[in-house]
């Protein structure tokens, strides 16, 4: 194996694997300390994750959040910016949802409404988005501080309509009146049962569908056209990417546009897959956790689809533990999370230099002797 | 008249209660963003302190204790932060998060294996949290003294020594970093730490001690929500506040002073959201709390794209340093 091949097996395979393994290490650790044993929950979660009738389909469903989410994070930081107001904007695409739902119901067909919908949670997203991309590019404002202020701005606003405006007649907690039938996007397990197969019940829909639809987008956006380099050559160097002829103030604002319109779509699968009205707080920390998954997936669709199953499969078999054990609960899964976080983010190298030592003494021929003479004995 | 006088008196009472931890957070924040670590993680270790104040003070009996177990675990919380970013010069914002994160998933874990109840910590009695300071002849100059005994009675007397606290670290920060060489250094490492590399002093010593300060900061702010203000821990009990302790630091312009006001200005808001809840005022009628609340991060986002001043923060905020070769 050359060197450079190896460098970049470390890079995409080895390093994030070994930076996951850290932070389930002192995961156990945690759980072994507060008196139960690490492996047994490690079996509970994987058991629950996908074993038991439905399981799956629980698990697939928590994925397409941490794809919608995890793309939308994605999306901005090929061009540098750090969009931490997934929440923010995947609130208010529920809201546009709502409204769309809610207001034109009667009128129109109910296929019609659902791609309004859809159309209209991307978009209110999207401008959730592209105003703080607008602050950053036009006014200077630090577009990490604007992006959280957003997300307290929207959940406002949410608290606000929902239990004013918004509330269902006669309702006393926070949620608007269920949407006319139709309005939904369908269940998986419905539409396999349509093809003849029988799939257990789970709230799987079709937004899976178009999440993955969305990774494609994603990928031929930043990869194969105009604008998805235009992004990354923002990214990479603002001024190379002036001499380049391209503006890096539009290209941020219609960055910020997609990236908060991708985290919006995020409600299609809680509110028109399953929620079927606007409820408080369906956003649930899954924006944050999109920043977990674009990190662990190196910005890659494919890799935001494993890392969003990852998360999946913690999120489901996380619920699990809640029924197994006395003293573990769901909220480990965000203690798990955090040092995710820490570990595949802010010290994503520090592994780095030791496993580049050992890996290229045990592995590369061809630089090893003048590396490392000692590696030559062992290979 | 007279009981609308009241009214407002007990809100500016109540906006020294609610802004107390967000000044402590906001020079903490200062100290940190000062020397050029962006600290998001404010509301984390801040929640984090809070638990183990809870705990330990439910557990000993001694809030003193609690307050030493929250300085603990908040700067242990920050030399992770420094780990992170100043050692392995990781990404701040990153680091931040996860320490928020992980914070609020840690407590609710600890605190169901600690006392099993759903992630709340034993109510605290008496003298197991820090009581109030009654002033001398507080009682009676309000009932005898019209408007000086009033203000002295109701907003002067009655908080407990963590609101004193809180309002001398202000004078503290603004002496320590303004008017001290160290000070200096501080502020310096946060905008040319190169020049302070070639003068001979450690960056990353420099940039160690601020997030060190900053966490025993944050150490006192969670051990006053959950032994001073509040009686024992419950989950998520920052509820934000970290971040609008962020804001008003921004706003503040990352001065101490300045933001010692933005912080009661935040505080107001939010004391009197509390008062006016389903409160019908004459000619504007029902004022919904939840935009009152809104506005400090409204207020914050138009202060910031340079609406009404500027905002400038140190110039090396957010970068890790990296000495030449």
């Amino acid at each position: 194996m050359t060197a450079s091949s190896m460098e970049r097996l470390i890079d995409i395979v080895i390093l994030p694997l070994v930076n996951l393994l850290a932070a389930f290490t002192v995961s156990g650790i945690i759980i072994a300390l507060i008196g139960e044993n690490p492996f047994h929950a490690l079996g509970v979660m994987i058991k629950g994750a996908f074993y038991y009738k439905g399981a799956l389909g629980y698990t697939l469903y928590y994925t397409t959040n941490f794809i919608f989410t995890g793309l939308a994070v994605a999306v901005a930081f090929h061009a540098l910016l750090f969009n931490i107001g997934g929440e923010g904007q995947a609130a208010m695409g529920g809201l546009a949802i709502g409204l769309v739902a809610l207001l034109i119901d009667t009128s129109l067909p109910a296929i019609l409404v659902v791609f309004l919908a859809i159309a209209s949670a991307a978009l209110l997203g999207g401008l959730w988005g592209a105003i703080p991309g607008y602050l950053q590019a036009k006014r200077g404002s630090h577009i990490v501080i604007t992006t959280i202020m957003f997300n307290f701005i929207a959940a406002s606003i949410m608290v606000w309509l929902l239990a004013g405006p918004l509330i269902a007649p006669g309702q006393m907690s926070p949620e608007t009146s269920s949407f006319a039938d139709g309005v939904a996007l369908a269940k998986i397990y419905v539409l396999a049962g349509y093809l003849g197969f029988d799939m257990a019940r789970s709230p799987l829909n079709l937004s899976f569908v178009i999440a993955l639809l969305c990774c494609v987008g994603v990928w031929v956006l930043i990869w194969r056209t105009r604008l998805g380099y235009a992004i990354r050559a923002t990214g990479f160097s603002e001024k190379a990417s002036i001499y380049g002829g391209h503006q890096p103030t539009r290209i941020i604002i219609i960055t910020m546009a997609i990236s908060g319109g991708l985290a919006g779509m995020m409600a299609l699968n809680e509110i028109l897959g399953v929620q079927h009205r606007v409820i408080l707080n369906f956003t649930a920390g899954y924006g944050f956790t999109g920043i977990a998954v674009a990190l662990m997936g190196r910005n890659h669709p494919v890799g935001i689809i494993f890392a969003s199953l990852l998360f999946g499969v913690l999120y489901q078999g996380g619920a699990e533990l809640d029924f197994e054990f006395q003293t573990i609960t769901r909220e480990m899964v965000l203690m798990i999370q955090g040092l995710i976080i820490l570990f595949s983010g802010a010290l994503a190298y520090m592994f780095n230099p030791p496993l580049q030592k050992i890996l290229m003494a045990l592995f590369v021929k061809d630089k090893a002797d003048a590396a490392n003479p000692s590696a030559e004995q062992e290979a | 008249m007279a009981d609308l006088w009241l009214q407002f008196i007990l809100t500016i009472d109540a906006t020294l209660r609610v802004a107390t931890p967000l000044i402590l957070c906001a020079m903490a924040g200062i100290f940190s963003e000062r020397a050029g670590i962006i600290d998001i993680s404010l509301e984390g270790k801040m929640l984090m302190a809070a638990f183990l104040a809870g705990s330990v003070a439910a557990v000993s009996g001694s809030p003193l204790l609690g307050l030493g177990a929250a300085i603990a675990v908040s700067v242990a919380l920050s030399l992770i932060h420094g780990f992170a970013c100043i050692t392995h010069k990781g990404n701040q914002v990153i680091s931040g998060l996860a320490i928020n994160i992980l914070a609020s998933g840690l407590t609710v874990t600890l605190g169901i294996a600690f006392f099993a109840r759903g992630g709340q910590t034993p109510l605290l009695l008496g003298d197991q949290r820090f009581g109030a300071i009654h002033l001398p002849f507080a009682d009676w100059m309000g009932a005898h003294i019209p408007l000086i005994g009033t203000i002295y009675k109701e907003i002067l007397s009655g908080h407990n020594i963590l609101v004193w606290l809180a309002f001398a670290l202000v004078i503290v920060t603004w002496a320590v970093v303004f008017r001290t060489s160290f000070g200096l250094r501080l502020r310096a490492v946060g905008e040319k730490p190169e020049a302070v590399d070639s003068a001979g002093m450690s960056v990353t010593g420099l940039r160690f001690q601020a997030v060190l300060i900053a966490g025993i900061l944050t150490g006192i702010a969670g051990a006053y929500l959950s032994t001073a203000h509040g009686a024992g821990f419950v989950r998520e009990m920052t509820a934000g506040k970290g971040y609008i302790a962020l804001a008003a630091m921004i706003f503040g312009k990352w001065r101490p002073g300045p933001a010692l006001a933005a912080c009661l200005m935040f505080g107001f808001l939010d004391a009197l959201a509390a008062r006016l809840q389903g409160v019908s005022l004459p000619y504007v009628g029902e004022l919904s709390a939840d935009l009152i609340l809104a506005l400090p991060y409204v207020m914050t986002v138009v202060l910031l794209a340079g609406f009404i001043g500027s905002a400038t923060p140190p110039r090396a905020i957010g970068v890790p340093y990296v000495k030449e070769r």
